[in-house]
Order: C-alpha cells, then structure tokens, then sequence
C-alpha cells in the first residue's frame, strides 16, 4: 500500500449540470498522494459540488472520475470528508467522543459494543487533532475551532488517502484559523495523505498549499498560488478584469465580484 | 391501596403499558434528534381519521390506522428535509386528516366508541390478548431499532458524512417514520393517542437535558417513561381521574423544573471544560463567545479573495 503511483484524483473534461444550468465545464485535474490543494472561488461557483462529486454523491454530465482508479462510489473509506460546518445546538446529547466514534462504525447496523480497542482508536486519533481536553464534553458547548477537529477527527477514522474538507476554516477568528491550517498541514504531511480544502480566501492557506484550484464562472484552473493567483489568470477565468494586489503580505482579489 | 394489583385490567394496563413506555421512549429519542416532534404528535391524530374511516367502511380499525399513518408517514418523509419546511407539510397533512376524521364521524351514525378511545385511551380496559399482541409487536419494533440503531443515529446527527459513508440516509429515514407509523397505530388502541404522544416525548426531552450520552437517553427515557406510566396507572386506580392526565401531568411536572434548571448544569460543565483545556495546553483558548465575537471581526478581514 502507498506504493502505487495511481494519481488520488483524476478528472478529464469533467461537467457538472443541474437541470440545464451547468455548474463546472472542462474541468481537468490530476492530484497525487499527499498533495494539499486549496479550492477557491466564488460562492456558488461550485467548490462542494466538486467534493459531493468525488464522494459519489453526484454524477458528472460528461467527463471522466476517478478516485485512487476508479469510478467515485458512495461508502468509500479511502476518502474522509467533513462537510460544511453548521453550529452545533448546545443542548445535543452528544459528546465529542461520540461524534468522532461515528467516523469508526456509525455506517454499520446493530447498536455496537463498547471495547477498549474502540476506544483507544477514538482517544488515538483525538490526541491528533488535540482535541483530548474536551473528549467528553458535549459537543454543543465547544467553540467551532474545536467542533471543527473534531470534524476532522471524524473524516480521518477510515485511514483515508484522501481527504475532503469543506470551509473548514469558515467562521473561525485568524488565531483558529492558523491552527486549523497547522493541524491540516500536519495530518496531510505525516500521513502522506492527499488534502483537497476548500476556503474563500488563500491567505491562511499560503504558506501550506501546493497548489490551488479555482473555480469561478463554470471554468476552472489548477496550478501553484504563484501561477493561479495573478492578475492575468483570475481575469481570464472570470472573463472581465480582475487585478490581484499584494498588500501587508496578504493576497487580494478585486474586481471578481459576483 | 395496592390490592387494586390483583386485578387482571390493572395487571394487563401494566404490562401493555410497560410495553408501550419502552418503545416510546427509544422512537421519542430519534424523533426529537431528527426534528421530528411534530410529526410524532400529528401521526395519532392522522391515525385516529383512519380508524374513523374503518368504522363508517365497516372494517377493523387498525387496518384504517395503518393505512392513514402510514401513507401520511411516508409524504413526511418525503416531503422537505428542513424542519420549517416540514413542519409545515406535516401540519397541512395532519389538519386535513382530522378534517376527514370528523366527517367520517359524521358520516357514521352510530356512537364510533372504538374511534374516540383512539383519542383518550382506554388503558385500563384491555384483554390479556391485547396484552400478549402488545408485547409481541413491541419486542419486534425493539428488534428493529437496534439494527436500525447506529446509522439511524449517525445519519440523524450527520446526514451529509452518513450518505458520504455510504449510509442510506433517505430510505433509513423512510424506515423509521414507517415504523413509527406502525407503532402509533398499535399502541394509541391500547393507550391512546395523547397517551402514547405523551410517552413518545415527555421522557427523552426531559432525559436530554440530564445526560450527555445518546444511550443513557434512551435508558433514563425508557426508566422515566415506566415511572410515569406505573404511578399514572396507580394513582387512576385508586382515583376517579383519567390515567392519561395523571401521565401526562407527572411528564410535565417533571420536564418543567429540569427544563428551567438545566441550564446551571450545562453551563458548568462548559466551564469546567474550559478550565481543564486552559490547564493543559498552552496556546489561548477561549470560550465559545470569545470566538464569535472574534470571527464577526475577521469577517471585514476575509473581505480580500473573491468577493
């Protein structure tokens, strides 16, 4: 295992279509084991339509998937995906053990049985995500920078190789954001696992990310931060002009309003 | 005082009513995780049109109730996954079946007895058949939701990682509404339909708000839920008022403190949580508001990229 050079993902001249609006067009992209890819763009342009794609959940209008080879399929514990995040009501009887412990065997019928290899596996991967302090509480009394670990503590339960992220950093004020990014940038590294994290906005991602793919418009480009982020791409992509400004070592697009 | 226990009727309410306590008390836990409370309460009342129905149409009443739950659980589950939405689907289904109810009633011009215990119960006068056909449809309704048990907690929690992981979220929740349908259909015959609305809720919202564990709900529900029916069963018995009022007020004399106090609890367990983090890890946590008040002023920050 891990020796194979099959690319994660392969997409050839993907569409994406509701009904008949067409959502992504010619969409090609190729991305191999542990790369951390950021997926940018505008809202509605189509980022988690790219996810649900990956996972199955959708089918492409014409275009080749693949996922690790094959078709996508509903089910797949190669992928962890955590969705976009919605706040968690604060009275759920839910504490974060248990919403890390779906990730485990929630998919499987019967009530389960309480072990202590369930459990170790479940305190293991939360000592990655260092979300062992709040183990126990109930998950509507944490902030959404610990909802999110645990979110993504979930995702990785299956041993994936690839790993699905939907605006993970949403909602998070800059010093959650950049542990966040630390902890993805971690996870991505030491277990050589393929990162697709889709954000609005580059900055936190910057110094991590080695390559973006942005969506805008139904069109799409993939490649560095240095070759997609520009002036000259970004108005291609939204077909009107769009100028990319540096400012305070932070990355801005004007223009590409929508 | 508690030679009303030789009774055989007092023994049969006992048993049905244990049974029906059990059941409630597990389906109540996934209605309220699933935003489904509504619905639990609209099903006996569409139930008890089916039953009106049967009796004008001259056949059992069950098979009306199940007709009636059954189609209506199944346009539920159907219709609308957000809860405004479905709330509102649920209520135009509901009021139209009782609507239905009441002309079927109308209709019929006898003195439908068997439709109006469907309203208001008749625990205390059922046969030990009954009896043994309540247990036996509980103990398979119990079967079911265990199997049923993780992914239908999974997918009430989750939905989106659930079907990603490949549960099957739209037909599991078809499945239980169904089997809620059929539960409501047996048990307001013996119950009642306020009756078994008030076991389907009163105990997991009131368990909810004590332990922290899907499990120990339901555990705690279903303890709570035979607490209230034996003492309601009991205290009819000895008393002359209806075994559903005493039910049903014993629920909300216990829900409402715990309703009003369960804050203090939750709140401090909260902090006790964050006093831990801030002993063991060294970077700044802070609390939940902290956050939000910082992410309102990141906002004008993001404003960069793509807007």
């Amino acid at each position: 295992m891990g020796e194979r050079q099959d690319p994660i993902v392969e997409l050839e001249h993907v569409r994406i279509q509701f009904g008949k609006r067409t959502i992504l067009d010619d969409v090609n992209v190729t991305i191999n084991e542990g790369e951390f890819i950021a997926i940018l763009g505008p809202n509605g342009a189509g980022k988690s339509t790219l996810l649900k794609l990956l996972l199955g959940l959708i089918k492409p209008s014409a275009g080749i998937v693949r996922v690790l080879g094959r078709p996508p399929r509903r089910g797949n514990s190669d992928i962890g995906y955590a969705p976009q995040h919605r706040v968690l009501e604060a009275d759920l009887a839910l504490r974060a053990r248990d919403v890390v412990g779906f990730g485990l065997d929630g998919h499987r019928w019967g009530t389960g049985f309480p072990s202590h290899k369930r459990k170790a596996t479940i305190d293991t991967i939360l000592q990655e995500v260092d979300a062992s302090a709040f183990a126990e509480a109930p998950v509507g009394q944490l902030s959404g920078g610990e909802q999110q670990r645990l979110l993504i503590a979930q995702a990785l339960l299956s041993n994936p190789r690839l790993l699905l992220l939907d605006e993970p950093l949403a909602n998070l004020d800059i010093i959650h954001e950049q542990e966040i990014v630390a902890l993805v940038q971690g996870i991505c590294r030491s277990r050589n696992v393929a990162v697709m994290l889709v954000s609005h906005d580059i900055n936190p991602l910057l110094p991590v990310v080695d390559r973006v793919l942005y969506v805008a418009h139904g069109q799409s480009t993939i490649g560095t931060t240095d070759e997609v982020i520009t002036s000259a791409t970004l108005s291609k992509l939204y077909g009107s002009q769009v100028e990319v400004v540096q400012a305070l070592g932070r990355l801005f697009v004007v223009g590409a309003e929508t | 005082m508690f030679d009303i226990l030789q009774y055989p009727f007092i023994q049969n309410a006992f048993a049905a009513g244990t049974c029906v306590a059990i059941i409630a008390a597990i389906m109540g836990y996934f209605l309220i995780v699933r935003g489904l409370t509504f619905a639990g309460h609209a099903l006996p009342n569409i139930g008890f049109a089916g039953a009106a129905g049967a009796v004008l149409l001259g056949v059992d009443p069950v098979i009306g109730l199940l007709v009636f739950t059954i189609s209506a659980a199944i346009a539920i589950g159907m219709l609308g996954k957000a809860m405004r939405e479905r709330d509102i689907a649920v209520g135009i289904i509901m009021t139209f079946a009782l609507g239905l109810g009441i002309l079927f009633l109308s209709l019929y011009s006898g003195y439908a007895e068997r439709v109006y215990s469907i309203l208001f119960g008749q625990i205390v006068g059922i046969s030990q058949q009954n009896v043994l056909f309540t247990a036996v449809s509980s103990l398979l309704t119990l079967v079911v939701l265990l199997i049923l048990y993780r992914p239908l907690l999974f997918s009430s929690f989750d939905p989106e990682v659930a079907e990603a992981r490949g549960v099957p979220v739209n037909a599991l929740g078809l499945a239980f509404l169904v089997l809620v349908a059929i539960t409501v259909s047996i048990a307001v015959q013996i119950v009642g339909a306020l009756l078994f609305f008030t076991l389907l809720i009163g105990p997991a919202a009131t368990t909810a708000r004590i332990v922290q564990r899907p499990l120990w709900v339901i555990l705690l529900a279903i303890i709570l839920g035979i607490c209230y029916t034996w003492s309601g069963i009991f205290f009819a018995a000895n008393g002359t008022w209806p075994v559903s009022f005493y039910i049903a007020t014993i629920s909300f004399a216990v829900y409402l403190p715990i309703r009003l106090l369960s804050p203090l609890w939750i709140g401090q367990q909260a902090r006790k949580n964050i006093a831990t983090r801030q002993g063991t890890l060294s970077s700044g946590f802070q609390s939940g508001k902290d956050e939000q008040n910082d992410a309102t002023k990141a906002s004008g920050r993001v404003s960069g990229i793509s807007r």
